[in-house]
């Protein structure tokens, strides 16, 4: 008995951290079914075959994608084209030191190095941006501008002088022969792979989750909302909102390069179409869709969508792995017309609409009649 | 290569003129993906991220004709023709719903893009047969450009802006669209049909797009359904250094774009010349956020001010 209230105590405080106005899904049926989600993705890969497995492990380095542009976009208000970039930095590094070093200490390295290199990308471009007054639809701009001066750059870096060490940046064709995810040193290291890969990436994806929730409701959450929906009155406020920004953003690049390590590891290989106008735009999509003011809709629409275009590149019935992109674009299109804030907040609403209507039609019927009288 | 009768001089001198072709090249083809654009953006505060798929739509729409054996400028007419109704129904349908929506607009126009794009692909394949450039080359010392790209292109693209200019600042309809733009409740009241000027506004921007799309089907090689990025990067970099005013936004962003852009690709390699133009866009937005205009609109406030 004397040990259960303790234990009350820290599940309470731990829901209070991770929830509060800013983030959809504070209630008890939301935390079962997510557990749920998460025991379920623990245990697909033992139910399923090892390639469907390894496919859904790409979803999730790709999810961080997802999540990194819902946290800058949805809670600041900085829509970026350019969360690839940091993706894309991130995994060429991680290459680069990945295979000068070839050992697992040389692997752990480049895994820290690869995710402080996107970062610290992040925090330059930031600072560039926020400092210099540049706002709105120019920071998507200026991001996807900076995309594609990478694309282009590396897409010409075939010849052999372009290489850092041993590792050849390879043009077009892109890096090849980089090493697996590795964790430790010497003997005392563990080597990802396959499913063991399935598992880092569930669990750094979920563990993000949850730490972006604790920040999002932290009083640093509620100002980066303040700075979404007006900067102006924040600034008067004294809040320093280039500072604000900075912040966030950086943190977005961080969680994006983490990603970039996850995608670089699961096929040991990157190309300069991660910072193509294509791919630059898919996080995008996968935000809108699942709504921008939810991290779990984000993740959610990555993993659904990146699972339909896998299924119909193998085709589907009649319709071939042509229509994947007219489906996902009818369907972006379709989400922005009819449903503004995305798929996930827009069931949130509708739920919320419903238990407000029972509750407000029970107690309706007997009350009336005692005001009546 | 280097022919023994010209002196060092002379062959300079032709470099230098290689070097301006290469200029007007690439200021008609930026003008020219630009303006509409410019026009939407500027004047209706929408950004059409389909924009690269619009003009598009106006090289299929002259190239299909072409192929079955309409002569060129007619297939040319067709390609407007077409793109302005397909602009028409686009803002009907889609666009309207995103006024004063800047960042929804651009992510459900990046939506129709990937529809349009992926669609022409299923229909009409992965390519189309190239079209030959008219009008042949003018050949100087070593040197020798296309009369039809570096010549003629630039001096539409001037007229086009010329015409624009005409257009909104001497007709009533011009400036019953700018009334719209600055004040929509005001230019209600005072009994302008919004609603048709938003509509209008448009159709000219698509139907620059398909003049761009018409214009460039002759000189783009083979036709493919992904060449609406090769135009949207460059008119999209164009309107943001350019800034809001839409005819001196155009014709400075595409003077300075591609002053860098000839240089770099004269001197070193075409990669070099676009990834110049690309950080010289870069520098202008964070020097510029508002870009030109915005910031000659602005000095000009302060020196009224002052006085």
């Amino acid at each position: 008995m004397s040990e259960t209230a303790p234990t009350e105590g820290i599940a309470t405080r731990v829901r209070r951290a991770l929830e509060g106005p800013n983030t959809l899904g504070n209630s008890t049926p939301f935390w079962v079914g997510f557990v749920a989600a998460v025991v379920a993705l623990a245990a697909y890969p033992q139910v399923t075959d090892p390639y469907t497995a390894l496919q859904t492990s790409r979803y999730f380095a790709l999810a961080f994608l997802a999540i990194s542009l819902s946290f800058i976009w949805g809670y600041s208000g900085v829509l970026s084209f350019g969360q690839v970039v940091f993706f894309g930095v991130s995994a060429y590094t991680f290459g680069i030191i990945g295979i000068n070093f070839a050992s697992t200490a040389g692997a752990t390295a480049a895994l820290f190095g690869a995710v402080a290199v996107g970062t610290v990308a992040a925090a330059l471009l930031g600072y560039f941006m926020f400092y210099g007054g540049v706002r709105d639809v120019y920071v998507t701009i200026l991001t996807l501008v900076v995309a594609l001066v990478l694309n282009t750059f590396m897409g010409q870096t075939a010849g052999s002088e372009w290489a850092i060490g041993t590792a050849r940046l390879g043009g077009f064709n892109g890096m090849t022969n980089i090493p697996k995810l590795t964790l430790g040193v010497g003997d005392a290291s563990i080597v990802f792979q396959t499913v063991g890969f399935y598992y880092a990436a569930l669990v750094a994806l979920v563990g993000t989750y949850l730490g972006l929730r604790v920040l999002l409701n932290s009083s640093f959450g509620m100002t980066m909302v303040a700075v979404r929906e007006d900067e102006e009155r924040t600034a008067m406020f004294g809040y320093n909102v280039p500072f604000i920004k900075l912040v966030v953003f950086t943190i977005g690049g961080g969680l994006a390069a983490l990603g970039g390590v996850f995608y670089a590891t699961w096929g040991n290989y990157v190309d300069p179409s991660v910072f193509s106008i294509g791919f630059a735009a898919l996080p995008v999509v996968w935000v809108s869709i699942g709504g921008r003011e939810s991290l779990l809709g984000a993740i959610g629409a990555t993993l659904l969508i990146e699972r339909m275009r896998t299924g119909l590149s193998s085709g589907i019935g009649p319709i071939g792995s042509e229509w994947a992109l007219v489906i996902v674009g009818g369907l972006l299109l379709g989400v922005i017309l009819f449903m503004p804030a995305g798929i996930a907040p827009t069931l949130n609403d509708l739920k919320d609409e419903l238990l407000e209507r029972r509750s407000s039609r029970s107690p309706a019927s007997s009350p009336t009649e005692d005001s009546v009288k | 290569m280097i022919d023994p009768t010209v002196t060092p001089v002379q062959t300079s001198v032709y470099s230098l003129g290689a070097l301006f072709f290469q200029f007007l090249n690439s200021f008609g083809f930026i003008v020219l993906a630009t303006v509409g654009l410019a026009i939407i953006f500027g004047m209706m505060g929408v950004i059409n991220l389909a924009h690269g798929e619009f003009i598009l739509i106006g090289v299929y729409g002259t190239a299909l004709p072409y192929h079955a054996g309409v002569p060129l400028p007619l297939a040319m007419v067709i390609g407007v023709l077409v793109t302005t109704v397909f602009g028409v129904i686009i803002e009907r349908t889609v666009v309207r719903h995103f006024y004063d929506r800047l960042l929804d607009s651009m992510v459900a126009t990046w939506g129709l893009s990937l529809v349009v794009a992926q669609l022409l692909l299923i229909i009409f394949g992965s390519s189309l047969d190239s079209i030959s450039t008219p009008l042949g080359n003018v050949r100087y010392g070593p040197f020798s450009s296309s009369v039809y790209r570096s010549i003629l292109l630039p001096m539409i693209a001037i007229l086009v802006l010329v015409g624009l200019y005409v257009l909104f600042t001497r007709t009533e309809f011009g400036i019953k669209a700018r009334a719209t733009i600055k004040d929509p409740e005001t230019a209600r009241a005072m009994g302008i049909d919004t609603d048709r000027m938003y509509v209008v506004t448009f159709a000219i921007g698509s139907a620059l797009a398909g003049l761009t799309g018409a214009l460039s089907a002759p000189s783009l090689g083979s036709i493919t359904p992904n060449r609406g990025g090769t135009f949207l990067v460059e008119a999209f970099v164009a309107v943001v250094v350019g800034g809001p005013s839409v005819i001196v936004g155009t014709l400075s962003a595409s003077g300075i774009l591609s002053i860098f852009n000839a240089t770099g690709s004269f001197f070193v390699d075409t990669f070099f010349g676009q990834m110049l133009m690309l950080l010289v866009a870069i520098v202008a937005l964070r020097v510029l956020p508002n870009g030109i205009t915005g910031y000659v609109d602005s000095w000009r406030q302060r020196r009224r001010a002052e006085q």
